[in-house]
């Protein structure tokens, strides 16, 4: 960044199981720390106010926009992303129904997908489509590949019962 | 884009917010979930100094239940309150509204206190608080002060909360027997603010209404309370005359300006469907107990 004074605070966080200290300016959202201080690109940047859903990760187990929330303010907390998750094996049948399903076109929007899925699934192993389309509605696709991304998200609930 | 420069402090007590506020000032903004807050940086619309973190002040949060009162602590969650037992079971319209409100993501985070606090005209909650009669109090470094939730609304974006108070606690008097809650709204997509919504308070003795409570949101620059349409149903049966008695007294009570949703025309009409499918569903849940 520049090297004016700018306001900043330390912080240390768990991110995908490390432990990381950080000095962070004030204004700089948890999407950004990730991305830039962290090297974490798995996940995505798009409107930068909270609409398209692309940046969405995990604080303290639950998602939320990472353009929505200041890192200096999760001085404590547990942060988890795609790369998180993938290496935990967690989720590793949903990613594999994305795959099978051609779910991901361009891949933007796909790791927050895939995050809000499993959310979706955590809480409710059983939903019906429409409950699906509802819990991804907060997700942009600008491909518009939804039709395939319900399918993968619907047979990995069906393959886990 | 990216939200202007600012100084970021956390504080962990009442106390400890209020001393913050004082020390860095009138252009210093409090911050609970950040979820509308956030966003309105990162466009710049705002530009405070210094944003003061409440959002960790455990005094803040939670649900409780004395007597005929819920108390929901102004930072609990809207996911949490959505997820509360109590409020299923007390305070159905907010659990109806909950799941209306944006996205997980973002319900996640963001607060009931800073729902009403921010006062955007077209947001659910504090069309529900007007509706359910709630009581909002406030807390400054002067004491604290309880606001009928119709008095404390005064424009887009406006409350009555002073500079330097913050909302703490809201009570909203739990459901009675007879008493139906309804939030019915229109959206284009899932998760938006509402092109028109209403919340619904409907009570009856002997099959009369005995109170009801209508209150607009994206329908003027605050909840609006239909009153026209209100005592146009006390005394009557619910039933289809009384519905279209209703609607048609509502166009009174509103004087909606265009957004870029639709025209006045349009806001006026969008007001009647949702007040008569908010109606009727009251009608047939009732119908439905009765039988």
């Amino acid at each position: 960044m520049t090297t004016t004074a700018i306001n900043s605070n330390a912080i240390t966080v768990i991110v995908n199981g490390e432990r990381v200290s950080r000095q962070v300016p004030a204004r700089q959202h948890l999407i950004d720390f990730l991305r830039t201080d962290l090297g974490l690109m798995g996940s995505h940047v798009a409107c930068e106010h909270g609409v398209c859903g692309a940046c969405t990760v995990r604080v303290d187990g639950m998602i939320v926009r990472g353009c929505l929330v200041l890192a200096a303010s999760l001085d404590g907390s547990k942060v988890e992303t795609i790369e998180g998750v993938s290496d935990t094996g967690e989720i590793r049948d949903l990613q594999d129904a994305f795959i099978a399903r051609n779910a991901a076109q361009c891949g933007y929007c796909t790791p927050a997908m895939l995050l809000t899925a499993a959310d979706l699934l955590a809480h409710n192993p059983n939903p019906s489509r429409e409950e699906i389309r509802e819990h991804l509605s907060g997700n942009y696709c600008r491909c518009t590949g939804y039709q395939a991304i319900v399918d993968a998200v619907e047979t990995t609930a069906k393959a886990r019962k | 884009m990216k939200a202007p420069d600012f100084v970021y402090e956390r504080a962990s007590t009442l106390e400890d917010a209020f001393r913050l506020k004082a020390k860095h000032g009138d252009l210093a903004r409090w911050l609970a979930g950040g979820q509308s807050l956030l966003a309105a940086l990162a466009f710049r619309l705002s530009e405070p100094t210094a944003l003061i973190d409440i959002s960790r002040i455990d005094s803040l949060k939670g649900i409780t239940r004395s007597d005929a009162m819920v108390r929901i602590g102004a930072g609990t969650t809207q996911a949490r309150i959505g997820a509360s037992a109590l409020i299923c079971q007390h305070v159905p319209l907010l659990a109806e509204a909950i799941p209306l409100i944006a996205h997980t993501a973002i319900r996640n985070r963001g607060t009931i206190g800073g729902s009403l606090a921010f006062a955007d005209p077209a947001a659910e909650l504090p069309a529900c608080c007007v509706a359910l009669e709630a009581t909002l109090i406030a807390q400054g470094p002067k004491g604290e002060r309880k606001i009928a939730a119709r008095d404390f609304f005064e424009g887009v974006y406006a409350t009555a909360l002073a500079d330097d108070e913050l909302l703490t606690a809201i009570d909203i008097p739990i459901v009675q027997s007879g008493e139906r809650q309804v939030l019915v709204e229109l959206t284009r997509r899932s998760g938006d603010y509402a092109m028109a919504g209403i919340a619904a308070v409907v009570r009856r003795e002997a099959g009369k209404i005995s109170h009801a409570r209508l209150t607009y949101f994206a329908l003027g620059d605050r909840p609006v309370a239909a009153s026209a349409a209100e005592k146009s149903l006390l005394g009557r049966t619910l039933d289809g005359d009384a519905i279209d008695a209703a609607v048609r007294a509502a166009l009174g009570d509103i004087d909606p300006s265009g957004d870029l949703n639709g025209g006045p025309a349009t806001k006026r009409h969008l007001a009647q469907v949702v007040l008569e499918r908010a109606l009727k569903r009251i009608m047939t849940d009732a119908a439905q107990t009765a039988a």
